[in-house]
């Protein structure tokens, strides 16, 4: 018996979700006296055997080109095949864009009921009962699952990574590995910018910028906090900024360390997609604006004023003049 | 070209959560459901273009709930969709509901499955992979657009960072979001023809939920917001930095 934690990765390289998984995934192996081990798809240019750091004893890695690609429905095939030889009951995936395209599958393939968007470890004292979000983050639902294999979709974000030390043996799988039916026809970046769902601070703008026009100090703000930026669905629907800013209901949801909302009025629609961030600054110049009953810290005050002066203030703290 | 959308019946965005006996049960009072955003802005209307772009194209909707469900299931008639299923159960298990839309997508024959993102009450973002596996379908998540090339479809779907365009034969499974398509609002006309349009009821087919609900809660309160003033920037800072630890 074992704990199987599917490794995502993107052009070769391990994501920063996959650190929290397999930190998730040793903890829950711990807790049910079992082995951590761990499944790796396609070519990896990273070195796998450091990820023992995290807690994994084990790591198959099926370098099968046709894999570098995902195809939901050949790879879910593929870690069956891993998960019945390591006899896993469970399987640990991050709740992420690729984790949403595989665990549902698998779920149905390996009959393993599965937990999507779990924010913290199974409680196992009664059954087998994981939390996850419910209602975009506004609540939490206790789900128990029934079946004999199971599998969580760890939100990202919801878990902290946890370091030690430890090598992981790094060992060759070959399995079947059917022709794939999606072609990737091209993959197309963002350049070089912090990915919004992946970063640690964020900072975010509204309608009270006016214009597309007053970004530059937002951007300025961001690129000194190392931050992403993200926007209101109305300024993306104006086209002030990219649809990939807009964060909510409808848009991302997002769980960073730091989320800094200016000229945003808070509705509910979008508390939806960052009221998980772990502290949110709210800068508006509005006092009665609902965003700050959901704030950690807050400025009533011109965003025009405030953001050039928090710029500098930053600057100041880590000595760059 | 034969589509099938999955339509979810949701609590509307700004819906006070709330939780009954003993935090089992979502409180329904004076709740008032909406069709599933997703399903509504972007799979349902990605389908009606792509009837507008191709007369030949019938729209089946399909809902798995009880009779309170009808009114939802209407009003996606009326933003178009020639008939609609409803499977007559309630059920929040994410496998058992896959398994009735597999079971109608097996009787359809279609082209193409098409799912919202997810529900934005329960967020499993999971039925459309279900559904693609019980068929065993190629599935195509969270894609930002959808065009047919013959009977190939280009998809683009959102990875980390950017996204990635898919080339598949169909038929297929589709999850949909924003990109996709522009919310649109039922005409008087669509309103009218939804009444007589075909909404067929079927009883659900055996298959064994795998998760049930042990109960509900609410995350923690915030202890409140510290306000600073708006000259004293430097104080947020110094809070963010020792207090926060955020910077
Ligand atoms: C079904 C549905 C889904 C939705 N999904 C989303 C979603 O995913 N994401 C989302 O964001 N919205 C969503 N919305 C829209 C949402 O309800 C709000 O309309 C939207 O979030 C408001 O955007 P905003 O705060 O930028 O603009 P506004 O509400 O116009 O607020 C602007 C704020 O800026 C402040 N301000 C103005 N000038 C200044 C200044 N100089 N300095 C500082 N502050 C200033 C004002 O006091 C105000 O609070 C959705 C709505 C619906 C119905
Ligand atoms: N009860 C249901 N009936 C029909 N379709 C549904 C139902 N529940 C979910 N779906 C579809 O599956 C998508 C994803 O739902 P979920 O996996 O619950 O987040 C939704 O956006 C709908 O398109």
């Amino acid at each position: 018996m074992s704990v199987l934690i599917f490794i995502d990765t993107a052009e070769g390289h391990v994501k920063k979700v996959s650190h929290e998984v397999l930190s998730y995934g040793a903890k829950v192996a711990e807790q049910l006296g079992t082995t951590a081990e761990a499944i790796v798809l396609g070519a990896v240019s990273d070195d796998l055997a450091s990820l023992g750091k995290y807690g994994v004893k084990k790591i198959h890695h099926v370098a099968n080109d046709t894999l570098n690609n995902l195809d939901a429905q050949v790879y879910t095939k593929v870690i069956a095949q891993v998960a019945a030889a390591c006899n896993a009951k469970l399987i640990i995936f991050s709740n992420n864009l690729n984790g949403k395209a595989i665990a549902p599958r698998l779920s149905v393939r390996m009959k393993a009921g599965l937990v999507a968007g779990a924010v913290a470890l199974p409680d196992t004292s009664n059954g087998f009962v994981v939390r996850k979000n419910v209602f975009s983050g506004k609540a939490f639902a206790n789900i128990a699952v029934s079946t004999d294999i199971k599998i969580i979709a760890l939100n990202p974000n919801a878990f902290q990574v946890i370091t030690g030390e430890g090598i992981a043996e790094v060992v060759p799988f070959s399995a079947s590995v059917d022709a794939p039916k999606v072609k990737v026809t091209a993959v197309n970046k963002t350049s070089g910018e912090i990915v919004l769902t992946e970063a640690e601070i964020v900072v975010s703008a509204g309608r009270g910028l006016k214009g597309p026009e007053n970004w530059g100090m937002v951007e300025e703000l961001a690129k000194t906090l190392h931050a992403a930026t993200a926007c209101s669905r109305p300024v993306a629907d104006a086209h002030w900024r990219p649809h990939n800013e807009h964060v909510g209901q409808t848009g991302y949801a997002i769980a960073p360390n730091l989320y800094i909302a200016i000229g945003i009025s808070g509705a509910i629609q979008h508390l939806a997609g960052v009221n998980r961030s772990k502290v949110i600054v709210v800068i508006n110049k509005d006092p009665e604006a609902p965003f700050f009953k959901a704030a950690d810290y807050g400025i009533v005050g011109d965003a025009f004023e405030v953001i050039p002066k928090f710029t500098e203030a930053i600057r100041k703290l880590k000595g760059v003049a | 070209m034969k589509i099938l959308v999955c339509i979810s019946k949701t609590p509307d965005t700004t819906a006070k959560i709330a939780f009954t006996d003993n935090n089992t049960k979502f409180d329904v009072n004076g709740v008032q459901w909406i069709i599933n955003p997703y399903d509504e802005w972007y799979a349902l209307v990605k389908a009606i273009e792509l009837k507008e772009a191709d007369a030949s194209t019938t729209i089946h909707l399909v809902t798995v709930g009880t009779a309170d469900a009808e009114p939802i299931i209407r009003k996606a008639l009326a933003l178009g969709g020639d008939e609609a299923i409803r499977v007559n159960a309630d059920s929040h298990d994410s496998f058992y509901i896959a398994s009735q839309i597999a079971e109608v997508a097996k009787q359809g024959g279609y082209d193409l499955v098409l799912t919202g993102k997810e529900t934005i009450d329960y967020n499993g973002s999971s039925i459309g992979g279900m559904v693609a596996e019980l068929l065993d379908l190629p599935y195509i998540s969270l894609a930002t657009k959808f065009e047919l090339v013959g009977g190939n479809a280009t998809i683009t779907r959102e990875i980390e960072g950017g996204e990635e365009v898919n080339e598949v034969a169909l038929p297929a499974v589709v999850s949909a979001q924003k990109g996709m398509a522009e919310a649109r609002i039922p005409n008087m006309r669509g309103i009218m023809a939804a009444r007589t349009k075909p909404l067929k009821v079927t009883e659900p087919s055996a298959a064994d939920p795998m998760t049930t609900v042990t109960g509900f809660g609410l995350p923690p309160a915030k202890a409140g917001v510290k306000l600073v003033a708006a000259d004293n920037v430097e104080e947020l800072v110094r809070l963010l930095h020792e207090e926060a630890k955020a910077i």
